[in-house]
Parts: C-alpha cells; sequence; structure tokens
C-alpha cells in the first residue's frame, strides 16, 4: 500500500483507516518511520505528489480531519482555509509559533505539541550551556587542545555558578525545571511569566527589563509569540550589566539578535549561551569570533530518547484523536 | 590591632623583627594574579625562598629557627626533607584542594598541624564536574567548535548528544566534593551510587564495596576522590572495561587516580563513550592522541578555580595562619589521623 502514488491511495480511504495530512516530513518521521505506522490511521503524504501544494489539498484533503507539521511546515490561515475538515493540528516540537493559534481557535480546531518530553532534556542543555559559559569551559578546552597549555601556563578564571542570581524568562515546564536544577548548584531564582505563579517559591517579576536589572544571568525559557518577539531588547541586555549572561534555548527570535551581537561585542553584557538564533542555519559572524559566547547548532535540547518520547506523543495524540478519546498533550489557550 | 604609642619608623621596625614569618617556596596563582600583597597581613610576614638566589636547602638552613609555618599553594611540594631542616615548624597551610603535596606521614610524626580549603571549593568543582558531564554528553565543547567553523550553514545538523536523566552516576569518593556533585546530579533525575574507603550510613546512595563493581552498575564516573598510595592507578584496565563503551569517566581530582596510558586506548578505540579531564599524569603536558577527539573535553587543571574563590581562599588561608599564630584553634584543621 505505500507504494501507490497518494491520488490512489486518497480513493481508497474511504475504504481504509482515516488519513492525517503530512506536507512534508517531519524529522521525527525521517527518523523513526516504522513507528509512525498505525491501525488507527493513515498518512496522506502531499510531498510525495507531483501536484502543487494547494491543488494537492484541493483535491485529496476535503475530508481530512487531522494534520502532521513541523517547524518547517507552518500551518497559516490559508493552509486551514484549504482543510474544511480539520479538527486536529499535531505538531512534533515544542514551539508552536509555525501555528496560527488565533485561526485554529476560530475554527476549534485542536492543537497539541510535545512540549513535557522535552522539557528535561532543554533544562539540562540550558545549565551545561550556563556553566560552560560561566566556567569557559569550551575556552579551556581549546586552550588546552591547541597545545598552550604547556607554552601559556595561564589559564582562562571562570566565574563562581553558587550564590548568582537567575532570571528565568518563562517559567513553564522548561523554565521550572530549570529552576529545580539551579537551585541544587545554590543559585537564586528569580522569574518573569505571563501571569504569576503564587505556588512556586521565587520571587515574581512583573516585565522582562526589572527582571534583568536584578540578575546576574537570563535563561529564555518562553515560548515564541507577537508579545515576546525581540522582548529582550537593547535595554534589557544593558540592564542586565557588563558581567550578565544570556541563556537561550527557546527560539531566537524572542532576543532582538542585532542588539545583543552588538552588545557582546562592546562588552556591554558578559557573554550567551545560545541554541537557537533569528535566521537558523546562519549565526552572526561576529559571534563565531568571540570566546564568552557558546554556540549550539539547535540541538542542544534533542537527544534521542527525547525524540522517541515525542514520537510516542505524537502517535499517541493521532491515534486517541481518531478513536475519540481525550487527547494528551492539548495545547490550552490561554 | 593593638593601640601602641609608639612612632611608625619604630613600629614598622619593631614589627618587623616581631612578626613571625611564614615560608612561602614558590609563587602562588594568587600572587600572579592579584598581586605580591594579595595575602598580606599584620600578624605575620612572609619570607619569600623564590625570591633568594640560594638553593632550597642553603636557604632553609639560613632560615631554619625563623621558619613557623608554611603556605603552600599546591605548586611546591612540601617533603619530608623540607620539614625536616625546620625544626620550629608547627604548620603547615595550604589553598589547594588537594594535600597530596604535602607529607602528612612527617607532619603527623612531627605534630605539625595542616590547615587546608576546607569546603570553600568544593561546591565550585562540583559545578565543573557536572558542567564536564553535560558537555560530554551533549556535546556541547564539540558543537560549539563545529557552529564556529562554519560548519553548520554548510554541513547541516550536528549529531544529537545523550540523555542526562535517569543516567546511573557512580562517585567515586563520597567527600565533600563527591556529596556537592551527588547533590547536583539528583536535581537531573540520574541516580547515584558511590565508592568510598567506607560506606556512609546516612546517605540515601546505593554503595558498592569496590570501584570495578561501581563502574559495571553506572553510566559514567566521576572522581572525585584524593590521590593516595591505595588510589593510585585505581581507575585501571579493569574499570574501565567494566564501565563499557557507553561509559563516561569525568575526572576533577588527580590525573594519576586513572591509568591514562589505557584511557587514551579505551578512548580511542571507542571502548568508552567520553571523558571530561581536568587534570592529567604529568600536567601540563597532555596525550596528544586526545586533541583529535570530539568526545573528549578537557582544561588545564582549573576546573576549581573562579574569581571569586581566590578572595575566599585568601582570607581563609590569612585567617589560619592568624589563629596559629595567637594560639586559636584552626579554621580547617586538616585531621592527619590514618
Amino acid at each position: 500500500m505505500e507504494s501507490q502514488p497518494p491520488e490512489e491511495r486518497s480513493q481508497q480511504r474511504s475504504k481504509g483507516l482515516p488519513q492525517v495530512l503530512v506536507m512534508k516530513p517531519p524529522p521525527l518521521l525521517t527518523l523513526f518511520e516504522d513507528k509512525f505506522i498505525s491501525s488507527k490511521f493513515q498518512l496522506l503524504k502531499a510531498w510525495e505528489s507531483t501536484l502543487p501544494l494547494d491543488q494537492f489539498l484541493t483535491t485529496y484533503a476535503g475530508s481530512v480531519r487531522a494534520v502532521l507539521c513541523s517547524g518547517a511546515t507552518p500551518i497559516t490561515p490559508r493552509i486551514i482555509r484549504l482543510l474544511p475538515s480539520l479538527q486536529l493540528v499535531v505538531t512534533d516540537s515544542a514551539g508552536v509559533n509555525h501555528i496560527d493559534l488565533n485561526e485554529c481557535r476560530r475554527r476549534g480546531i485542536a492543537v497539541t505539541n510535545a512540549a513535557g518530553v522535552f522539557s528535561d532534556d532543554a533544562a539540562d542543555a540550558a545549565v551545561g550551556l550556563l556553566i560552560d559559559v560561566l566556567r569557559k569551559i569550551s575556552v579551556a578546552d581549546r586552550f588546552v587542545r591547541h597545545g598552550l597549555w604547556p607554552a601559556k601556563g595561564d589559564y582562562p578564571l571562570g566565574f563562581k555558578l553558587g550564590g548568582k542570581r537567575v532570571g528565568i524568562v518563562g517559567l513553564g515546564s522548561i523554565g521550572s525545571a530549570v529552576a529545580k536544577r539551579l537551585e541544587a548548584f545554590g543559585c537564586t531564582v528569580l522569574y518573569n511569566s505571563r501571569k504569576p505563579k503564587p505556588w512556586v517559591p521565587y520571587p515574581f517579576y512583573s516585565n522582562v527589563h526589572e527582571l534583568a536589572a536584578d540578575s546576574d544571568v537570563l535563561i529564555v525559557c518562553c515560548g515564541l509569540t507577537a508579545e515576546t518577539r525581540h522582548m529582550i531588547n537593547r535595554r534589557v541586555m544593558v540592564a542586565l550589566g557588563k558581567q550578565g549572561i544570556i541563556i537561550n534555548v527557546a527560539r531566537g527570535a524572542i532576543i532582538d539578535e542585532k542588539e545583543m551581537v552588538e552588545c557582546l561585542a562592546h562588552g556591554e553584557i558578559g557573554g550567551a549561551g545560545l541554541d537557537v538564533f533569528e535566521n537558523e542555519p546562519n549565526v552572526p559572524k561576529q559571534l563565531l569570533e568571540l570566546d564568552n559566547v557558546v554556540l549550539s547548532p539547535h540541538r542542544a535540547v534533542f537527544t534521542p530518547e527525547g525524540f522517541m518520547a515525542a514520537c510516542d506523543l505524537v502517535v499517541a495524540n493521532l491515534e486517541a484523536f481518531f478513536q475519540d478519546k481525550p487527547l494528551l498533550s492539548p495545547l490550552i489557550h490561554e | 590591632m593593638k593601640a601602641t604609642a609608639m612612632t611608625s619608623e619604630n613600629q614598622s621596625r619593631h614589627s618587623q623583627s616581631d612578626l613571625p614569618y611564614v615560608l612561602i617556596l614558590k609563587p602562588p596563582p594568587s600572587f600572579l594574579l592579584f598581586g605580591d600583597h594579595f595575602l598580606d597581613s599584620s600578624k605575620f610576614q612572609y619570607l619569600k625562598a623564590y625570591e633568594s638566589p640560594l638553593p632550597l636547602p642553603q636557604f632553609l638552613q639560613e632560615h631554619a629557627q625563623s621558619v613557623q609555618a608554611i603556605f603552600s599553594s599546591g605548586l611546591a611540594p612540601v617533603t619530608a626533607e623540607t620539614i625536616r631542616l625546620l625544626p620550629r615548624l608547627g604548620l603547615v597551610v595550604t589553598t589547594s584542594q588537594g594535600l597530596n603535596h604535602i607529607d602528612l606521614t612527617e607532619c603527623r610524626r612531627r605534630g605539625i598541624a595542616v590547615a587546608g580549603a576546607g569546603t570553600i571549593l568544593s561546591a565550585d568543582c562540583a559545578d565543573s564536574a557536572v558542567g564536564f558531564l553535560i558537555d560530554v554528553l551533549r556535546k556541547i565543547s564539540a558543537a560549539n567548535r563545529y557552529v564556529k567553523q562554519g560548519l553548520w550553514s554548510s554541513q547541516g545538523a550536528y549529531p544529537l548528544g545523550y540523555k542526562l536523566g535517569g543516567k546511573r552516576v557512580g562517585i567515586v569518593g563520597l567527600g565533600s566534593i563527591g556529596t556537592e556533585v551527588a547533590k547536583r546530579l539528583d536535581a537531573f533525575g540520574c541516580s547515584i551510587s558511590y565508592n568510598s574507603r567506607s560506606k556512609k550510613p546516612l546517605v540515601p546512595y546505593t554503595f558498592y564495596p569496590n570501584v570495578v563493581e561501581l563502574a559495571a552498575n553506572c553510566d559514567a564516573l566521576i572522581i572525585c576522590c584524593a590521590l593516595t598510595d591505595e588510589t593510585h592507578h585505581l581507575i585501571n584496565k579493569e574499570v574501565l572495561s567494566a564501565l563499557g563503551k557507553d561509559g563516561v569517566i569525568i575526572n576533577i581530582a588527580r590525573g594519576p587516580i586513572v591509568d591514562e596510558k589505557e584511557l587514551v586506548r579505551c578512548l580511542v578505540k571507542g571502548e568508552i563513550r567520553g571523558a571530561g579531564l581536568d587534570v592529567f599524569e604529568h600536567e601540563p603536558d597532555v596525550p596528544v592522541e586526545l586533541f583529535a577527539l570530539d568526545n573528549v573535553v578537557m582544561s588545564p587543571h582549573c576546573a576549581v578555580l573562579t574569581t571569586e574563590s581566590f578572595e575566599d581562599l585568601g582570607k581563609l588561608m590569612v585567617g589560619n595562619i592568624e589563629a596559629f599564630f595567637s594560639n586559636e584553634p584552626l579554621l580547617t584543621p586538616v585531621s592527619l589521623d590514618g
């Protein structure tokens, strides 16, 4: 059945399993294709057709109720309008900024993401990047690797982690996991979130600028939305200060990247650990030269175990949907 | 500060002849970084052996009657020979976390007190150990290199790292550093087990009576013990083999605790997953085979040091010496009982 062109397969749909539209294969599908073979649904693979996408959708996706997407296949209002029967959007990522949530809400379309399964790994990466920047682990490694130790003798000294005031931007599942880890290191945790969370023991700051002014470190753990785009701007970075460190494991566009590069180049902040960028895979050239910056190719939060768990979660959400059972990780629209 | 009616010249002549001497054999790192007066005190003065043209034994003989204390940063060993040339020696203080550079047996024999860094450095050591573990597992330094070489845009995705949560971590030596490491890794969802000279009754971690068994039951070994005759090459072929090809080793203690030649062989052949090393058998020389390996993270024996710790250590050190000369209890005495 897999070798038939999608057109023929779609003609069989009324006799077979309900279809899940996939416009381009998300990374998880490429990695774990056999996990997506289910007795509850089949994939409608738009990329295998020679038809342009819009035409494909109009011709074959009229009764499609679910779509599986990823960051590379944004679910725009236009796409949604071409899918009159759409009731569910499933993304394999934690982030949902590639999905038009307003249009989904308007149409009553449910959305599920894979936030929970990546939280611990994302938090591990954030802390790892912070220790690296503060204690100059990558710098020291390069120092030794280039044979400089016998010649130069002196070493790049870092800064203590304990006692540092760490401001967490966005205290969701990732931010909470970061906080829990940093407490074990003796850091003082502060946070900013859309709303205060009275049940957490950390001081709440109503805006990021105030948080930055009171922190030694900022760790960005929030989602990318219209409100958070470029939220970490020059003013926030200057408030963070010359010894301040920024760690970003969320989305590049939350930080005004151009301003950040300027601040780093001129010593207006002390350093940065970055897993995400505004225009991946392009990284501003000045960052490549800076020793007080540690860079990661949007990989730091991913592990094979995390991917497999995300896969299982995606498939479980789809199967639940087609059995009229509750979704496992629906996005709650706040 | 005692009040005195003397003039300042008399006072300085008076204090120079009165103040007891503390011998320094080699300039400590803090002098190099913060200047010669970083550790000054009004209660004692330093006798700097390294400023003298005399060979050390001769220098010691000349000053044998004045030296009551030695300050060693760890760079200069305090040997039995040195101790024997100083009949009035009553105290050795060190800012080093390790004590293997001091002949503790000779100190015990002579009734010489030893004061160390206490737990000031424990947290910083532990932070490094955890930092190294995350780096090796999640390939942070290697990925940083990859991006900085411009390979992300040209060559695409970098290989994934390994999950930290759920990993079984074996701590070799559950002293103050080992305990701090355990506390941190607990928060990451690792399961902790350990080997120590003796089982610690009040800790919630699984004890293994020997390092081979510990290694066989772990995904990562973190070396946090002291270097002694018993721990020399403790991590040998058998241990590394038990650790296995998915195992990681982190050493922030002392190079000679690990059979370095064997470790390098295992890393090159892929018989263990990776290593994070701050210390080596023959510092500053590092086996060149390691330079080509992406699954190894190295640092030049600085994992313990932070800018802030120098100040804290300096104060502690001076405090110990001042207490000694005032016949008060030392702040951070080291027990010399075997």
